[in-house]
């Protein structure tokens, strides 16, 4: 369970995000929207412990990120290209986090060759580095390295931009069945309501750092969500 | 002179105003000043050195050798160019322009890139050759030498130095030609060391050339405009994303390094970074670099250049310890590419410090044995690399590391630039932390080789390092503490990557 309390990140006067109280339970698969700089990434590296807190905490089962280290074999997360090690084939990099992981180069295997139709034989034994490959190829093999060892939590930003349509309906198909069968907790936030209303049962809204909107999903809430962002205008 | 003209063009105004407002506008701005001043003064150095070396050498050569010395220098100018590219190779900084945002606008491209090379003819490495033979030519009027011809000599040099110029913006997108010519050019002085083969005889009166028939003179000149224009055209073809882009598609480099395994977890780490080292631009330098720390002690054991002892062990470190610094001084930065990555994965540091340590400790000693070689100068030599050795992997081992802590400079790791020199790596604290590192096994080698003798200053100096590896664990709880208070501002410092 996530439990955040009265957090604040500030850079000097400016306020980039304010979440008075947000609790995600166990196997909860969570969306975040909003506009450029609503604050969503801020979220993200938040709860990673990447930056740091003006006011308030986040705990990942009970634990404060900043204080211990004790959330991390339970959590992976793919936020950009700076989780991935461009000089690394893919396999080398799924082997690495496997090790980190205390997942054997035989499970990596195995996990692997289940996501064949993922990675639409662009990436396994290609021989190439990661640097080399492309934006949306890049991305498959950031976001299947946070599958292996099963973690409880998945973080995973803007999963569905630069994947190509089959990858993005699979991913879906994916991502629920992390939450539904396994009893995970998903964590994602995107820029397409579709995508989002589609996966996710609970979908926040954040505007200006603010939580605006905590729904939870509905037939009507992409209708609903479109409604709120063509008022922006 | 197309050149002059674009320079003066508002265009290139507005070009040099960007990139003004690129460095004024860094992160590293303050530290940049910093080293802009600390340059500016090896600079100045330079200057001196080789404006009296200009003036001196003529009458250096004359009195001390008896011969002419145009004919002199001119046979060993092929060696002085030669040289003067590899030193470029390392040193300058091959010209990058952020062209991408550049492209759609309305701007020519040849402009840009007429910029972009004639921006690099400004550099110290061409103008600081004039320091040096604008003096020696005056010399050469001073003692009779007919002014046309010296006139005409003086050109050529100037036509060679730029030749230099645009080889080494060439060389530097090709390794394997580089590294072709730096063979040759051992190889050559090899052959003339051991007098089988004098290339000079060849080159020289080449050179000699451009002073007994003032029109030879034109042939640099016909070079240079050949490289320049050859340089150009690179450039322009490059224009495009797709080719400036473009990484070259190589395939990817095999290693088996399972075998690695039985270190336990640090193996995970060790992998990596031998991978790191063996695939990445920035790291291969690196290593090359320590490979030449290995000859440093050369200039203290066979000339007489450096006769008090205490030099002595400074070289010795110097010797074994050429990977040490040169990588061991940039961890964690080497990781800085995907630093977020580390920081969420559980790693605990003191895995993490352990793999790079062993890593350091493992090159030093191999360094070592290669260093056997330093028996040939005699057994003070020898003692020396050894009791710098032993005080390397004793203590420098994690004083590096601890300096690694304080330098936030993020490492790209595909490009080649300033695998010496980053700016951020002068701060006081890395400054302060030399002293350790190199001054103090100079005095403890001092203290004993004035009491009892040089043989105790060495043994001393390898007991220090001894001691200092009981040390370890202490430093490793200070380095893991500054990566755990100084995390967040790491990766901020690692997100800019320019």
């Amino acid at each position: 369970m996530i439990q955040i309390q009265h957090l604040v990140k500030r850079y000097g006067d400016n306020t980039v995000l304010e979440l008075p109280q947000l609790e995600i339970p166990d196997g909860q698969i969570f969306g975040l929207v909003g506009n450029n700089g609503a604050g969503k990434t801020t979220l993200f590296s938040l709860l990673l412990d990447l930056i740091q807190a003006t006011e308030g905490t986040v705990k990942i089962d009970d634990v404060a990120v900043q204080d211990s280290e004790a959330w991390k074999p339970n959590t992976a997360a793919f936020l950009d290209e700076t989780f991935l090690i461009g000089y690394l084939t893919p396999e080398e990099y799924f082997y690495f986090i496997g090790d980190l992981r205390g997942v054997s180069k035989s499970e990596v295997d195995t996990l692997m060759a289940g996501f064949s139709d993922f990675f639409g034989g662009e990436i396994l034994n290609q021989k190439k580095y990661i640097r080399d490959l492309s934006k949306g190829n890049q991305k498959k093999v950031g976001i299947v390295a946070t599958f292996i060892g099963d973690p409880k939590l998945l973080v995973l930003d803007e999963p569905f931009a630069n994947l190509d349509p089959t990858t993005q309906i699979r991913l879906k198909e994916l991502l629920k069945e992390k939450s539904e069968a396994q009893g995970r907790t998903v964590l994602i936030s995107s820029h397409d309501l579709q995508h989002v209303t589609e996966v996710c049962e609970r979908i926040a809204v954040l505007e200006k750092g603010q939580l605006v909107q905590d729904i939870v999903k509905t037939p009507q809430t992409l209708k609903e969500l479109e409604a709120f962002f063509a008022k922006q205008i | 002179m197309i050149l002059l003209r674009d320079t003066v063009s508002r265009m290139f105004k507005r070009f040099i105003s960007l990139q003004w407002r690129a460095f004024r506008r860094s992160p590293a701005f303050g530290s940049s000043v910093l080293f802009k001043i600390l340059s500016a003064f090896g600079v100045l150095y330079f200057t001196a050195i080789f404006a009296l070396l200009g003036v001196g050498a003529f009458y250096l050569v004359e009195e001390e050798m008896g011969v002419d010395p145009l004919p002199f220098i001119n046979d060993f100018l092929i060696y002085g160019t030669s040289f003067w590219v590899v030193t470029r190779y390392f040193f300058q900084k091959t010209p990058v322009l952020n062209i991408q945002p550049l492209m759609l606008l309305p701007i020519k491209t040849r402009q840009v890139v007429h910029y972009v090379l004639g921006r690099t003819m400004f550099s110290f490495f061409n103008i600081g050759n004039a320091f040096f033979f604008i003096p020696f030519s005056l010399v050469l009027l001073n003692e009779g030498y007919p002014p046309l011809q010296v006139l005409s000599w003086h050109l050529a040099i100037i036509a060679i130095v730029y030749c230099t110029n645009f080889i080494n913006i060439m060389v530097n997108d090709r390794d394997a030609w580089f590294y072709a010519f730096a063979g040759v050019l051992v190889g050559l002085g090899a052959l003339q060391h051991f007098e089988i083969f004098d290339i000079t005889q060849w080159t020289g009166p080449v050179f000699y050339a451009f002073f007994e028939q003032p029109l030879w003179a034109l042939a640099p000149w016909a070079l240079l405009f050949v490289l320049y224009r050859y340089t150009f055209v690179y450039y322009a073809q490059r224009m495009y994303l797709d080719a400036a882009m473009q990484t070259p598609k190589t395939e990817a480099l095999q290693l088996r390094l399972d075998w690695l395994n039985r270190l336990g977890r640090s193996a995970i780490f060790i992998k990596n970074d031998i991978k790191l080292i063996m695939r990445n631009k920035r790291s291969k330098t690196t290593v090359m670099m320590s490979v030449l720390f290995l000859f440093y002690g050369l200039l203290f054991f066979t000339g007489a250049a450096y006769e008090s002892a205490a030099w002595k062990i400074f070289a010795g470190i110097f010797v074994s310890g050429g990977f040490l610094f040169t990588f061991g001084q940039y961890v964690p930065s080497w990781d800085s590419a995907y630093y977020p990555l580390m920081m969420s994965q559980n790693i605990s540091y003191r895995e993490y410090l352990e793999a790079k340590w062993t890593l350091v400790v493992a090159a030093t000693l191999a360094s070592t044995v290669v260093a056997s070689f330093y028996l040939f100068f005699g057994w003070e030599a020898y003692a020396a690399v050894l009791a710098g050795a032993v005080y390397n992997m004793g203590a420098n081992a994690h004083l590096v590391l601890l300096s690694g802590a304080y330098i936030k400079t993020p490492i790209d790791l595909t490009s080649n630039n300033k695998p010496f020199g980053d700016k951020q790596a002068f701060n006081t604290k890395t400054l302060l932390l030399t002293l350790p590192k190199l001054a103090l096994p100079m005095l403890v080698f001092a203290i004993g080789n004035l009491t009892v003798g040089e043989w105790f200053g060495y043994v001393l100096v390898a007991f220090v390092g001894i001691l200092g590896y009981f040390l370890k664990d202490k430093v490793f709880n200070q380095i893991e503490r500054l990566y755990k208070s100084e995390k967040y501002s790491t990766l901020n410092a690692y997100k800019q990557n320019t």
